[in-house]
């Protein structure tokens, strides 16, 4: 198969075709931060975070597939300025107090901000107060620290294969529910295996009794058990 | 003419507060008032949140004593999950309290009032502090710095940090303790004895007049404080005991998780701070006081021998219980041994080390009280759930709160002592304050406020005149 040449942050770099950017990229050791990708799922750009500059365009990396002759800036200062105002708009949406989280220590949106060198938000926090759903034997979600990344929906139906995760509403209302958006510990689907939480890049889904600071995540887990399966 | 003094901010206190005091028409003081002006309102924004991060959230009322609010918080969840938690778990819940004693008294001692009382009272307000005290006498502050740094460390080699770690959790504790830093804390404990010991015998020296041990006023009152069953003084398990000025238990020992049904809270419309009281007293005459003096008026004795002796030498000669809201001082020494000899008993432990720290359960109750003494006193959080595990209600009565009516007493006693005719120094004023600050409050604990509490000092006249004067 032919090689495509392709060209990021000034080094040209031949790539195999239908590789996405992101692919690419990290084949190279190049880093291109991302949120609601996960390697093992299938991708769908919801996080935005993961934005590179075509020059004269921005698209997420994680969906665009390379092409022969592309020219691609993974740290250009206007990718750069995007970056750090979309993990804003993500804080300012959500209640995230990381003092207190059971994530603490362990969360990808916090890592963030601390890669993308987020300070302080410019943009208005909604104060959302959603009321934590600890119904669930095991687990809890507190869709306050929710970013949306539907991690839990894609692991949920794609690998489980169970469906209990879905997306409810539109726009500024949308949010994650259980089943036909039903307290999670009714949620007949739910198989309880967990995938759910090993997922989740924050605080958000959770298990029952960890406490401040204590959860420790495995997302890798996904690309393991999809690894796995392939073998047979 | 009628006037009114405000002090405003009070300084070397821990959080928000104001003093204000009413003046009759010669000049003489009608009314003392102490005022906590800010309000943080953690018990509203605690509901919704999960037992499981209670101790956690909790934690972040305060900087100084953020422990208390740990062990508080985790004991209320530990009664909600029903468990008894590992006996090594208790014993170094306990290690981390006394740690805490040592750094919060320490801090209060040499870095909030010794200097007033080492460089005088009415002293440059611009050295009166503690990098004064430094100039003054290197080698005591160096020591007062370093137990503190103490105090701090034990809390850091069990939670991973000094301040705010959230280790404490439900049904026992994050982490074990390992060889290595109960090796360091067991190294470091005669050191500490020995600056307790010798600030001891300086403050002994310098203070052994009536006269002097009366300078911020002396009153009657009740206190309370958890001993254990056998009176011994106690600061995480035990019994509610309230005693009166001859010592004699007016409640002998009360069930912690029935506090309610002796304690009330009142409130004022001119502060945030809320009274707590001896409700079949009523309010206000049901006042009590907690904290370094309470804890040793309330308990028989130490239960270790060198706080023990020193106990007695302090009761001595006494007829009754000591009034004297100096005292606090000199009850914070004797804790703070007290706390290092106990320390070294629960580092003796033979199941120290064990790695089995931590109960694990569901939600058995749907109502769980947390009782234990922090620096200032008796510390109360109180929960209810629903069955899930989510806050519906929280209630805390902080050891500030508990003193509140006392505070007011004392502010009110020293301005009646030192202001005649209206005439009012600068030197008065901090003798006022330093009514204040011998209880040690922690006002962004108490009313759950925000921020730095320097303190202000107004004069409002019968006409209505006000006159202000900053500490700041």
């Amino acid at each position: 198969m032919d090689k495509l040449r392709v060209k990021i942050d000034g080094r040209t770099i031949l790539a195999a075709p239908g590789k996405t950017i992101l692919e690419v990229a990290e084949e190279n050791g190049i880093h291109i931060p991302t949120l609601c990708h996960l390697d093992g799922l299938r991708d769908v750009g919801a996080c935005r975070l993961c934005i590179v500059d075509l020059y004269g365009q921005l698209v997420t990396s994680c969906t665009t597939k390379v092409a022969d002759g592309m020219e691609i800036g993974t740290q250009t200062e206007t990718v750069r300025a995007y970056r750090r105002t979309i993990l804003e708009l993500l804080f300012a949406e959500g209640n995230h107090v990381c003092s207190f989280c059971v994530s603490n220590g362990g969360c990808e949106l916090q890592d963030l901000a601390c890669e993308l060198g987020m300070h302080s938000v410019r943009v208005p926090y909604t104060y959302r107060r959603e009321r934590v759903d600890a119904t669930h034997p095991r687990f809890l979600i507190d869709r306050d620290r929710c970013v949306l990344c539907g991690r839990c929906v894609r692991v949920c139906q794609e690998v489980e294969g169970a469906h209990t995760w879905g997306f409810a509403e539109r726009g500024a209302t949308v949010r994650v529910i259980t089943d036909l958006a039903v307290p999670w510990g009714t949620a007949e689907s739910c198989t309880s295996c967990g995938k759910c939480v090993e997922v989740c890049p924050t605080g958000a889904i959770a298990r029952k009794g960890a406490s401040n600071a204590e959860m420790r995540k495995h997302p890798d887990l996904v690309a393991e058990l999809t690894e796995r399966r392939a073998r047979g | 003419m009628q006037r009114e003094i405000h002090i405003e901010p009070v300084t070397r206190i821990e959080g928000h507060g104001k003093i204000s005091v009413f003046l009759d028409e010669k000049g003489d003081v009608r009314d003392a008032q102490f005022h906590v002006t800010e309000l943080r309102g953690f018990e509203k924004f605690c509901e919704g949140r999960t037992l499981w991060e209670m101790p956690g959230l909790t934690a972040r009322i305060c900087g100084i004593c953020p422990v208390s609010h740990i062990l508080a918080s985790a004991k209320a969840c530990d009664a909600i999950l029903a468990v008894r938690i590992p006996r090594t778990a208790e014993l170094l819940r306990r290690l981390m309290n006394l740690g805490q004693f040592v750094q919060s008294h320490a801090l209060s001692f040499f870095y909030l009032s010794a200097p007033d009382f080492l460089l005088g009272w009415d002293a440059d307000p611009a050295t009166r502090n503690v990098v004064g005290l430094v100039a003054a006498n290197p080698e005591l502050a160096r020591k007062g710095i370093r137990l503190r740094a103490f105090g701090q460390e034990v809390i850091d080699r069990l939670g991973g940090k000094r301040i705010h770690p959230a280790w404490a959790v439900p049904g026992g504790v994050h982490q074990p303790l390992s060889a290595e830093n109960r090796a360091w804390i067991v190294s470091h404990l005669p050191e500490a004895k020995a600056t307790i010991l010798e600030t001891l015998a300086l403050y002994k020296k310098a203070f052994a007049s009536a006269e002097l041990r009366n300078l911020l006023g002396a009153f009657d009152s009740m206190y309370l404080g958890l001993v254990t069953p056998d009176g011994l003084w106690e600061h995480y398990t035990g019994v509610l005991r309230l005693v009166d000025m001859k010592g004699k238990a007016i409640v002998p020992a009360l069930d912690p998780s029935q506090y309610a049904t002796i304690i009330k809270e009142a409130s004022e419309p001119w502060t945030y701070l809320k009274f707590p009281h001896y409700e079949p007293m009523g309010y206000p005459e049901g006042m009590y006081r907690v904290g370094p003096l309470g804890r040793v008026n309330v308990c028989d004795r130490f239960g270790t021998p060198m706080a023990d002796r020193e106990l007695e030498e302090f009761r001595a000669g006494e007829k009754k219980r000591s009034g004297r809201v100096f005292d606090y001082h000199y009850a914070r020494l004797l804790e703070m041994l007290g706390a290092i000899e106990q320390m070294e008993v629960v580092l003796a432990d033979a199941s120290i080390l064990s790695p089995h720290v931590r109960a694990e359960a569901g939600i058995n109750e749907l109502e769980g009280v947390g009782v234990h003494e922090a620096p200032r006193g008796t510390l109360i959080h109180h929960y209810h759930v629903d069955k899930n595990g989510v806050i519906e209600k929280a209630n805390f009565i902080v050891s500030t709160g508990h003193n509140n009516l006392a505070m007011n007493r004392a502010v009110r006693e020293i301005a009646k002592t030192y202001i005649k005719k209206g005439k009012v120094t600068e030197g008065i004023l901090n003798r006022i304050e330093g009514g204040i600050r011998a209880y040690d409050p922690c006002l962004s604990c108490s009313v759950h406020a925000v921020g730095h509490m320097p303190l202000r000092l107004d004069i409002v006249e019968a006409d209505g005149r006000r006159t202000t004067l900053c500490q700041e």
